[in-house]
């Protein structure tokens, strides 16, 4: 039987030291918010050129 | 290529090549070798990473892909921010935790040896060839350029590559990306300055996003739930997500590059670079690749691009169905060109009526203008049956040759060196590694405690690889698109790979035989599948990493029932 992992380390307490930003999770979510505006960029350009 | 031309070519390749291997002719410590100086800083990892995945076929295959078939490709990479986010929530923070120095290592402590080479081999086996095929890409270029003979080509690249490689490890591989980078930025920039200057009057860029976008080539969000499309938003979100999450978690190219950083942090914030600029960077390179394609509208293009391999058969004794072609490619050329010109006049005027009739006849030229491409492919075929016909690879390269100024040229064929020596020394770094970690130091567990041995070691099997993937690129002339080729080959084994490190992360309670033998029966089916059904090629990651996990899921409860049968009667 292989061995059980040990306990996920707490990594999200490490601060990610940028501005306007207490956690990773808020990056995360920082990071996926500007993903969605560019697809909308895209929908956008294309309906404009089209 | 003049003289200018080759001091700014030469001058940069070699000089990047010697700074990497002289800054880091010291280093001794197999830690530094393999993994980089732990100072390394969120901005050279991401640079780094960014340097990793992008290979000169990016720069070269990426435009003729925006050219031939519209920015649609950009969709491809729909799935790679949100794959980034969960490898620097979950795959990071266990591989920096356990210290390891391949990801297969984390496979071997969570599972078992057996598992762990077999992810170590998947990974051997797929990225070796396809680092064969990286190489081969710029040769392509250079072969065009100096029609020099492409085996020599690829022989010289691979040995400067290889050079600082095995000299300086991962710390020269990081160290030289940035720079490497830095040449690939200036010179994109000045082939899209270069590009919109060269627009005729009257067009510039928003007359020439309109003729793209008329005629199809600006189509970037494909809402189609149409299997057999190869680029659509769900082909980006789900299959792309996939890719990116097996190349990005579990790819060692990949995995090297960010592990060494300073802190977790200095890690994470290099792969949300990436996250927040690689899909407006792919979005400018195919964007270039439809400007291009208007460009090319405007002035005429030729028949065929790769001009080195029509002129062969047009000057030949059966010159005539290939003067014919290119007769009549050129009246429909014209065509197209007052077509584009009529309706962009009816545009500026206002009349509706004039623009729906105008446009109708612009697409109408343009289908016959694209039918004599295709039909100028088939008259190449009938004269020589093994002439490559994907004409797309040399579009870009075709307008540096042919419009940019002189030290502009030289820096535009650096970019393509930069970048397939750049993804070249992270593939041949990752191999090296994995070889010797996870293969040599298995087989001699003694050998591990001698330091120096093992920086030794991993030099020469670093080096055999190198001597591999040139032996392979002069074998890959099959390759019809490179970047496809490529993407093909890892979503065929990234998929199941990807379920091997999701089965270890959540999956506590199965255990190293069930993920084995789920992974080797994925597999298995996954090439069945790739050589028997016709589907876009990203769901593959999908069903691979589906399929393992699964079967993973499945073979543990059988095992688990077995164990407890046999459990009584041993009693």
């Amino acid at each position: 039987m292989s061995p059980a992992l040990p306990p996920d380390p707490p990594s999200d307490v490490e601060p990610p030291g940028l501005p306007g930003f207490r956690s990773w999770r808020a990056v995360y979510v920082f990071v996926l918010g500007w993903f969605v505006l560019v697809v909308v960029f895209l929908a956008l350009f294309m309906r404009i050129f089209s | 290529m003049n003289v200018v031309d080759w001091v700014v070519l030469v001058g940069t390749m070699v000089g990047i090549a010697t700074y990497g291997a002289w800054r880091t002719r010291h280093i001794r410590s197999l830690n530094t070798y393999l993994r980089g100086h732990r100072s390394t800083g969120w901005g050279t990892i991401g640079l780094s990473v960014m340097a990793t995945q992008a290979s000169a076929i990016t720069y070269l295959s990426i435009p003729g892909q925006g050219f031939e078939s519209g920015i649609g490709f950009v969709q491809n990479y729909f799935g790679l921010p949100l794959a980034l986010v969960i490898v620097c929530a979950v795959f990071l923070p266990m591989y920096r935790r356990l210290g390891v120095y391949t990801a297969y290592e984390f496979l071997g402590r969570r599972f078992d040896q057996k598992t762990r080479l077999l992810g170590a081999g998947l990974f051997l086996l797929q990225r070796g060839l396809a680092t064969g095929v990286t190489i081969y890409a710029p040769a392509i270029i250079l072969s065009a350029v100096l029609g020099w003979r492409l085996d020599l080509i690829v022989v010289f690249t691979g040995l400067l590559v290889i050079l600082y490689t095995v000299m300086g490890g991962s710390e020269a591989v990081s160290l030289t990306h940035k720079w490497q980078m830095a040449v690939i930025f200036c010179g994109m920039m000045t082939a899209v300055i270069v590009l919109l200057a060269r627009l005729p009057d009257g067009l510039g860029f928003g007359g020439a996003a309109h003729v793209a976008g008329a005629l199809g080539k600006l189509n970037g969000v494909d809402v189609s739930l149409d299997p057999k499309r190869r680029y659509t938003l769900w082909t980006g979100l789900f299959g792309g997500l996939f890719l990116s999450l097996s190349y990005f978690g579990t790819d060692q190219s990949q995995v090297q590059r960010y592990i060494a950083g300073d802190s977790l942090r200095e890690s994470r914030l290099g792969l949300m670079f990436n996250a927040m600029v690689k899909i407006p960077m792919q979005f400018v390179i195919l964007l270039i690749g439809a400007l291009l394609f208007v460009f090319y509208q405007v002035i005429g293009p030729p028949v065929f691009f790769n001009q080195a391999e029509w002129q062969r058969h047009a000057r030949g004794p059966d010159a005539g169905p290939f003067v014919e072609v290119e007769a009549r490619h050129a009246v429909a050329t014209k065509d197209t060109r007052e077509a584009i010109s009529a309706w962009l006049e009816a545009r500026a005027t206002g009349d509706a009526a004039a623009e729906a009739t105008t446009r109708a006849a612009m697409v109408d030229a343009h289908r016959k203008s694209t039918a004599l491409r295709a039909e100028a492919k088939k008259v190449l075929v009938a004269a020589d049956p093994r002439a490559k016909t994907k004409d797309s690879d040399y579009v870009f390269i075709t307008f540096i040759l042919t419009q940019l100024p002189h030290g502009a040229i030289g820096l535009l064929v650096a970019v393509m060196f930069a970048a397939a020596l750049s993804s070249k020394a992270a593939e041949l770094n990752a191999l090296g590694t994995t070889t010797t970690i996870d293969f040599w130091r298995h087989l001699r567990p003694l050998a591990a405690a001698d330091e120096a041995r093992n920086v030794r070691v991993a030099k020469r099997f670093t080096a055999l690889w190198g001597v591999f993937a040139v032996a392979f690129a002069l074998f890959a002339g099959f390759a019809e698109n490179l970047i496809e080729a490529i993407n093909i080959l890892g979503s065929i084994f990234y998929g199941v790979v990807l379920g091997i490190f999701l089965v270890a992360f959540f999956l506590r309670r199965v255990g190293g035989n069930a993920v084995f033998f789920a992974a080797v029966g994925a597999q298995a089916l996954v090439i069945v599948m790739y050589f028997s059904l016709d589907i876009g090629y990203l769901w593959y990651n999908l069903i691979g990493c589906a399929a393992c996990i699964v079967l993973s899921a499945l073979l543990q409860r059988l095992l688990g029932s077995m164990a407890r049968v046999d459990e009584p009667s041993r009693r």
